[in-house]
This record gives C-alpha cells, sequence and structure tokens, in this order.
C-alpha cells in the first residue's frame, strides 16, 4: 500500500498576490508567571499606526474556514501557532510551545507550553485549548483546509494533553521535519467556540459581519474595526506574550490598518501617495517605476533576492485515452520525447525573460528549488546556456527534420506547431509565453500564445487536459521539501502535466515518487538532502517541466518605519509586525 | 492616401520586422534623427547616435546617447537576415542604418520591438480591418436596406425589427463568447477575420435603417412612379433610379464609419480579443498601457493611439468633403 504525505499546497497566481497593511503607555512586563518570550534587539518604541493593504476583503476571520490569501494575511496577525517557521531564517522557532522534545524514533513529539499566557480578550490559555483546536481542525465533518497537513501517512495525529500546559502529539510513522508541521495552525480560544462546535456551527462562526469583541486569539494584534469594502483596523493585543530585551511588550505598533486595494497599480499609485506605508511584492514593472521616482525619496525599496516562487513551462502529459482530444494526442507524441523537451529547454533565453519580463529582477532557474531556498538547493544542477545548435541536435536525433523553408517537421511530415496557454491577467507570464514563442520560431516551430481568462485555464489543466502546453508558477508555502510531494510524485494534487498519472508511467518518475517518499522518513538532513538532490538532478535532467526563472521578493516600506526585514517566504513584509516600529516619532501620525 | 501608401508599402517603408525582438533594448526611448555633429557641422546624410545602456540592468537603469559611435543612416538598403548560419540579403528598405547602429524612430516596446515598424504593419491590420469592416457591413446594409425599403410591407418590418435586434446586441460579450467556443490556437489571420466578421455582421443595422429612409422617401418621387407607371421592372426601378441616389448617402456613410470600425479593432484587441501577439495592431501594441509603470515610463508606447487622432480627421473631413460634393444635386440626407 502506497503511504503519502498529503499536503495543503497553494498556486499562486504570479503577480497577483498580497500586500499588506496597518497606534499608549509601554506597560512594562511585571507578572512574573506570564512565560514571555524575548524577541527582537530592543531598538523600537512604541507607538503609531501603520497602514497595508489587502487586495480583497478576507472571505472569513475564522482560521478554520479560511482560505484564501486576504484572510490568512489577516489571520496570521490576530492568531499564533505552536512552532512557526521564521520566515527570515526559514528555520522553526518557539511560539505558543517554548520547547519540544522529539521520541528517539521521530514517532512522539512533547511540546510544553507557555505558563500564563492570555487571548486577546484576557481568557488564560492552557493545554485544552490546544487540545480543541486539533480536535476541530481534525474534525472530517468540518471541512478544514488544514485538516490534510495533520496527516502523516493517510493517517492522523493524535493529540493528547498530558499536562495544564504540556501536549503530546503522536505520529502514526517517523516523519522528517514534524515539527513545521505545526507552523500556520492556530490555536483557538476554546473558551468561546466549543458551544459552536459542539453545535456543530463551527464553520459559520466569525464571517466578516462578526463584532470585534467576539473574536479573541493569541496573535500580536486583535481585530478592532471592520468595514468591508474599505478597512479593516487591528489594534495591539495587550495580553501577547512576547517582550523585547528591555522588557517592553511587544508588539510597538498601536493598530495596523489593511485598506483594501485591489490592484497592484492602485496600491503603488497610494503608496506613491503616501496613503500606504509598506508595499509587499510588488512588480518588477513598478519596482522600476517606484525605483525611477525615488527622488523625492520617503520610501526605501527592498530587493530581497529570489523567493520561493518558480514559473515553468510544460507540455501536457496526461494520459488521453479516455477523452475525445485527437489533436492534442497526436502532439503527446512530440512532447513525450525526451529530446524535444531539452530542446526546448536550450533554446529558451533565460536571461532575456529574466532581462526583458523582470528587468533584471528574477534569478534563471534548470530546476524547482530556487537560490531563495538557502536550505535545500542543489548547487551540482548545471546552468547551461542557451544553445540553439544544441536544441536543433537533439530534435534532429529526436527525428525532427527542418525543411528548406524553414518549418520544423516531424518523422510523419507533421508539422510542430502547438500553443501555449497564459492568462492575461498575469502580465509577466504571457510576455514569458511570448519571448518562448519567439525562440522556439527559431527553431522552426510554429507557436502560438493564447491568453484565457485564469479560471478557463485551470479549468483546461485540472479538469479537461485540453492544452498542449502552459506557463504557470507555483510557489511553496515553506522551504521544506515535504509541501512539494504534491507536484512531483505521480498522483499529487498539483502534478500539473500529468495529473491522470496515479502511477510512474516512466523510469525517471517511479524515481523522483521513490526519493520523495523516502524523504519523509528520513531524520537526518544529510541523508534527506541527498535524496531531495538527486530529485533536483532528475527534474533537470528529464523537463517534466522546464523550469525558467524565480522571481525576486521586491517590497517597498518608508523610511521611517523601522524594523523592516523582508523574508523570502511567508509574508514578506508583515511576517515580524510585533516588532515593527516608527522611528521618529509619531504623535499626531494619522 | 499618403498614409495608406505608407501603411499599405510597410515593408519598404518599416526599418525592420516588426516581430524582431532587440532584446537588448527593451523600452528604448525614441531615437533622434541628428543634422549637425558635436562640433556643430553640417551632415548632409542625417545619422543617429548609439544607445547605450546604462547601468547594470535593462529597463531599470534607462538609456543614454554615445554620439562618439554615430550611425549614418543608409537609404534604400537591403536587409539581412540569418537562415542556417549564412547571411543572406533580404527585402529592400527605404532607411536604416548598419549594425550595431539601430534606428528605433519611435523608441521600442518591452520585448525590444521597433514602434515605428509595427506602427506601419499594425495600420496594415487596424486600418485594414477598419475598410473591409465598413465594406461588409455597408454591403449588408445596403442590401438589406434597399430590400426593406423597396419591398415595404412585411418584408420591410422582419428586417427593421432584425435590425433593431442587432443594435440591441452586446457586442462585446457576444465577441467574449465567439471566442471561448474556438480552437485554442486561433492563427493571426483567422482572430482578425474572425473580427471582421464579427464586427461586420453586427454592424449592417445602422445603415441599413439609413438607406431604407433614403429609399423611402426616394420610390415616391415623380420620376420614379413615371418610371413604374411606363412597366419599369422593381429591379431597373431600383438599379437606374434609386441605386444612384442612395450612392452619395453610402459614400458618406462609408467615409464616417470606417473610423467607427477601426476604433472597434483597436478597442477589441486592447482588450485580448483580436489580433494576438505577436503580430501587431494598434489596439494590442495600446495594450501594454493598462500597467501604471509603462503608462507612467514610457511615453512612446502611445505612439498607436496618438497615430488614431490624425488618421480620423481624415476620414471626417473627407467625409464632410464627400457630402460637399455632393449637395449641390440637393440629395437628401
Amino acid at each position: 500500500m502506497k503511504h503519502r504525505v498529503r499536503f495543503g499546497r497553494q498556486i499562486l497566481i504570479v503577480g497577483s498576490l498580497l500586500v499588506f497593511g496597518v497606534s499608549a503607555l509601554a506597560p512594562r512586563v511585571a507578572k512574573s508567571e506570564e512565560d514571555i518570550r524575548i524577541a527582537g534587539d530592543a531598538a523600537g518604541r512604541r507607538g503609531g499606526r501603520l497602514l497595508a493593504s489587502l487586495r480583497s476583503d478576507p472571505k472569513s476571520l475564522s482560521p478554520v474556514t479560511a482560505v484564501d490569501l486576504p484572510s490568512k494575511q489577516v489571520l496570521g496577525l490576530l492568531f499564533a501557532d505552536l512552532i512557526h517557521i521564521n520566515p527570515y531564517t526559514q528555520h522553526t522557532e518557539p511560539a505558543l510551545a517554548k520547547s519540544w522534545k522529539m521520541s528517539s524514533d521521530g514517532k512522539h513529539y512533547t511540546l510544553e507550553l507557555r505558563h500564563g499566557i492570555h487571548f486577546s480578550d484576557g481568557h488564560p490559555f492552557d493545554a485544552d485549548d490546544v487540545v480543541f483546536s486539533f480536535k476541530v481542525y481534525q474534525d472530517e465533518k468540518v471541512h478544514s483546509p488544514q485538516r490534510d497537513l495533520l496527516e502523516v501517512g493517510g493517517k492522523s495525529i493524535q493529540v493528547r494533553k498530558s499536562g495544564p500546559y504540556q501536549v503530546d502529539f503522536d505520529l502514526p510513522q517517523p516523519y522528517a521535519a514534524a515539527e513545521r508541521l505545526f507552523d500556520s495552525v492556530r490555536i483557538l480560544p476554546r473558551h468561546l467556540l466549543e458551544r459552536a462546535y459542539e453545535e456543530g456551527k463551527i464553520s459559520q462562526v466569525w464571517g466578516p459581519s462578526t463584532a470585534a469583541s467576539e473574536i479573541a486569539g493569541l496573535g500580536p494584534f486583535r481585530l478592532k474595526q471592520y468595514i468591508p469594502g474599505q478597512q479593516i483596523v487591528l489594534e495591539r493585543n495587550p495580553y501577547y506574550w512576547k517582550a523585547d530585551p528591555s522588557g517592553t511588550r511587544l508588539p510597538y505598533l498601536d493598530e495596523i490598518a489593511f485598506l483594501i486595494v485591489p490592484t497592484e497599480d492602485a496600491e503603488v499609485i497610494r503608496f506613491q501617495a503616501g496613503e500606504i506605508d509598506v508595499l509587499s511584492r510588488i512588480g518588477a514593472d513598478n519596482y522600476a517605476t517606484l525605483e525611477r521616482n525615488q527622488r523625492a525619496r520617503d520610501y526605501q525599496l527592498y530587493d530581497s533576492g529570489p523567493g520561493l516562487e518558480y514559473d515553468f513551462l510544460f507540455f501536457n502529459l496526461n494520459d488521453l485515452s479516455s477523452r475525445q482530444l485527437p489533436a492534442v494526442s497526436r502532439k503527446q507524441e512530440w512532447f513525450r520525447r525526451i529530446e524535444f523537451r531539452q530542446a526546448v529547454s536550450a533554446a529558451i533565453d533565460r536571461e532575456s525573460i529574466v532581462r526583458l519580463v523582470y528587468r533584471g529582477r528574477a534569478t534563471p532557474l534548470w530546476d524547482q528549488v530556487t537560490p531563495g531556498n538557502k536550505l535545500w538547493i542543489n548547487a551540482r544542477i548545471a546552468q547551461p546556456p542557451r544553445s540553439l545548435i544544441k536544441a536543433a541536435a537533439l530534435l534532429r536525433a529526436a527525428g525532427f527534420i527542418r525543411r528548406p523553408d524553414g518549418v520544423l517537421v516531424d518523422a510523419h511530415g507533421q508539422t510542430v506547431e502547438f500553443s501555449i496557454l497564459t492568462n492575461p491577467s498575469n502580465a509577466q507570464r504571457t510576455k514569458i509565453a511570448t519571448i518562448i514563442q519567439d525562440d522556439l520560431t527559431q527553431l522552426g516551430m510554429l507557436v502560438h500564445v493564447v491568453p484565457l481568462e485564469f479560471h478557463a485555464v485551470m479549468a483546461r489543466i485540472f479538469d479537461t487536459y485540453d492544452y498542449e502546453a502552459a506557463v504557470l508558477g507555483l510557489e511553496s508555502g515553506d522551504a521544506d521539501p515535504n509541501p512539494e510531494i504534491n507536484v512531483w510524485t505521480s498522483g499529487g494534487a498539483t502534478h500539473v502535466w500529468a495529473l491522470s498519472e496515479t502511477h510512474p508511467s516512466t523510469e525517471w518518475q517511479a524515481e523522483i515518487d521513490h526519493l520523495m517518499q523516502a524523504q519523509t522518513a528520513i531524520l537526518d538532513y544529510i541523508k534527506r538532502k541527498q535524496a531531495y538532490d538527486r530529485v533536483q538532478e532528475l527534474v533537470a535532467q528529464f523537463d517534466p517541466v522546464i523550469c525558467l526563472v524565480s522571481p525576486h521578493v521586491l517590497v517597498a516600506g518608508k523610511n521611517t518605519i523601522g524594523g523592516l526585514k523582508p523574508a523570502v517566504m511567508g509574508d514578506y513584509v508583515l511576517w515580524d509586525t510585533d516588532q515593527l516600529f516608527w522611528s521618529t516619532n509619531v504623535a499626531g501620525k494619522r | 492616401m499618403l498614409v495608406h501608401l505608407l501603411i499599405v508599402c510597410a515593408r519598404f517603408f518599416a526599418p525592420y520586422n516588426p516581430n524582431e525582438q532587440h532584446r537588448d533594448f527593451p523600452f528604448a526611448p525614441p531615437v533622434r534623427v541628428h543634422f549637425s555633429d558635436s562640433r556643430g557641422r553640417f551632415h548632409l546624410r542625417p545619422f543617429v547616435c548609439l544607445w547605450l545602456v546604462d547601468g547594470q540592468q535593462a529597463g531599470s537603469q534607462g538609456y543614454r546617447n554615445d554620439c562618439g559611435r554615430a550611425s549614418p543612416i543608409r537609404f534604400f538598403m537591403r536587409s539581412e537576415i540569418m537562415r542556417e548560419g549564412n547571411i543572406q540579403k533580404a527585402s529592400w528598405h527605404l532607411f536604416g542604418v548598419d549594425a550595431p547602429g539601430q534606428i528605433f524612430l519611435l523608441g521600442t516596446d518591452d520585448y525590444g520591438r521597433d514602434l515605428f515598424s509595427r506602427l506601419l504593419y499594425g495600420g496594415q491590420t487596424s486600418l485594414g480591418a477598419g475598410l473591409f469592416v465598413a465594406g461588409l457591413s455597408l454591403s449588408v446594409g445596403l442590401l438589406l436596406g434597399c430590400v426593406a425599403g423597396y419591398l415595404g410591407s412585411w418584408v420591410d418590418d422582419v428586417i427593421m425589427r432584425g435590425a433593431e435586434l442587432f443594435m440591441a446586441l452586446p457586442w462585446i460579450y457576444l465577441l467574449f463568447a465567439v471566442r471561448a467556443f474556438l480552437p485554442l490556437h486561433l492563427g493571426a489571420r483567422q482572430a482578425f477575420l474572425l473580427l471582421i466578421g464579427v464586427i461586420g455582421l453586427t454592424g449592417w443595422a445602422r445603415p441599413s435603417r439609413l438607406i431604407r429612409g433614403v429609399i423611402l422617401s426616394a420610390k415616391e418621387r415623380g420620376y420614379v412612379l413615371a418610371a413604374r407607371g411606363f412597366g419599369a421592372s422593381g429591379v431597373s426601378i431600383v438599379r437606374r433610379h434609386i441605386l444612384p441616389e442612395i450612392s452619395s448617402v453610402a459614400l458618406t456613410q462609408a467615409a464616417l464609419l470606417v473610423p467607427q470600425y477601426i476604433l472597434a479593432e483597436v478597442t477589441f484587441s486592447f482588450l485580448g480579443l483580436g489580433v494576438g501577439e505577436p503580430e501587431p495592431s494598434w489596439g494590442n501594441m495600446l495594450a501594454s498601457l493598462q500597467t501604471y509603470s509603462i503608462l507612467e515610463g514610457h511615453w512612446w508606447m502611445l505612439a498607436s493611439g496618438l497615430a488614431l487622432v490624425p488618421i480620423f480627421l481624415l476620414f471626417y473631413s473627407f467625409a464632410d468633403s464627400l457630402q460637399g460634393c455632393f449637395q449641390p444635386f440637393g440629395l437628401s440626407r
């Protein structure tokens, strides 16, 4: 029987992601019985309001049901998890659990919780809240998106209270980097939600119309006001469990307000007008615009280098025998040839994509792990420069012939012609496809770029398989290889190029399947890395997807914001909101 | 006429292939053509300075002129193309410069494609679409207007109600719907034909109503009644007495419709429904202006939008003078 660790995974539409944004006397941490975590470097000052933005209204304010990005952005500030992945270091760090122990067989975890800390409404937090939260998330009837995350080998993780501030977790099998599972599993207030859960109404709680006083979490902020379509205002959680080394309780900011701004262009204009203080995730074009207009310069731009997102071209390798798609099936004869895919990869001018599409703010890729992923990148992957000669030789070897008029035909005399799907809502991807089109024309291929509405593209790729090739971007939620299982193993939910493949159809696919499954149970980092390095080599060699570039993480913020450390994963700017502060006097600011 | 000549002979007047990507020169600003050098000496043969990419990363840093390495403009030169490693002479061009110089009269777009060349070739699509669609909708309108106006009674009712229905159709949604049902790889030419077809077939209603009106008044005129009295057949009455009367209306109508349909093509291509990349059309050349950064930083990308202004003015003044020509003969409009 095949065991599989299933993970939630997001396909992020490049260029249509997030941006964030968001006012006391500094009470010293006095209560000695509180397990306060010391964070930051004591440089901050209290007070002020930060303005950020969201692309749309959050659909829900409940961690149990939220799936959309704006909701997750807000929830990340209202709630806390047991063990947190620091997006900056990419390592785990203690959050609500102050320490944890793993048994020697890797199957049992014991988490020690912080004593004497409180929810934002003042109610004390203990192990019952943790057990309750996991019960809710793992309940099949609740349909929580976290449920998949909390399964190892197809079986649920068992959660037991072993003391008022101690929780035991039993894993069905050893699982590498299991502590990373706890990230983003937000702890719920049992005193507020237990009744709704018992009445079976947990999925209806905390919608957009809920009064701010009814919501409580363990995050740095709590809800103050929400005006749908306009803004969400969060205020400091006075009970937050972190303090800076000088003993000032975090967060520094009094308030964070998120304005609802539907497009990136509008965000940039409002940022330039001073109506928004931070921009996380801006496109290279807008970055260049901001750079040009930086003379008045009361803002700082940050190029954090490649993130975890990778853009790639892939061909339809689904088994179409049960579908009425003769035109696509015929072309699959080419797509299935390794030489064909390698030739396409060799002919693509990645440097030009970097220069023309991302204005130099991207990094070319030959496999799926970006240089942003410091722990898992395989530095030995070859990075051959573009070579039309090599591409032409590969095609000749595979039986393709260049006709005297320059058109490439296959062994049956059929013209090599195919289309690449993109969504015009993503200008970068359409541009990438246009550059690929021009590159492949030089090999004699006839390529059409077909811009379709995003949902139509998704329907063709995931449901009907009625497409020939497509350009897509994927972004992993974590630097760890585990969330990537769904992409690389056959049968995975985002195994985009061959979703129909439930069992490996090629030897290299079988090897990838084996390695990806095996690495989940290897507890040693070095051995695990060897396995994942091999996966990267296989991807680079057999090109199931042709990796192209990884766009850089570009963010901007007012000069006077202190503590801004853009990360390349998670919420790029607002991941450490509890440590952001205004470095100038903000009395009377807004 | 001159404009149309420029556009019809785009191949000769444009210095570059419109789809050729000069990948080292994205968003190059329009080049200045110089007649005098830095020391103020006059040159009979104009020259352009070399664009140098300023800084490490193209696009974000900008360009500067290097007039120390000027490239004189050569007239009547042949372009060279690379095929299978050999350089071959290809088509004739009115002007150009020798490599490594570049002549981007109107600058380049995001892929480094010469906007001047794209403007000329794109004009073929946009003006061509305007003329063809005007022709198509006018002929259908003329035919149906004649039939409705001359025959009257229930035929008139059916055609006119049909025309009202067509006028009420939401064009854009119709085109969205048609596009969704078509096969994926619709070549640029098919997309163009589809565009013409849809706009033309939905556009007959207005001219047909106008022509029907003219015919309704014309068929009650004394000489038409007289011809009928002499036993002339319906077809010959229309051909000999009525058609000459509507020809002036039709021509004026055409001159008014062409710019309207050029604008329709531009709108559709702007929205991504018309001619697809990489083939140029004035609409899809404007499409990239949907983004704030381009609108804000690269004004030369507006070239095709600006080109519409004189073209429209020309057509409207042409329609005016056409009307002026026919007015002395006392024709009704």
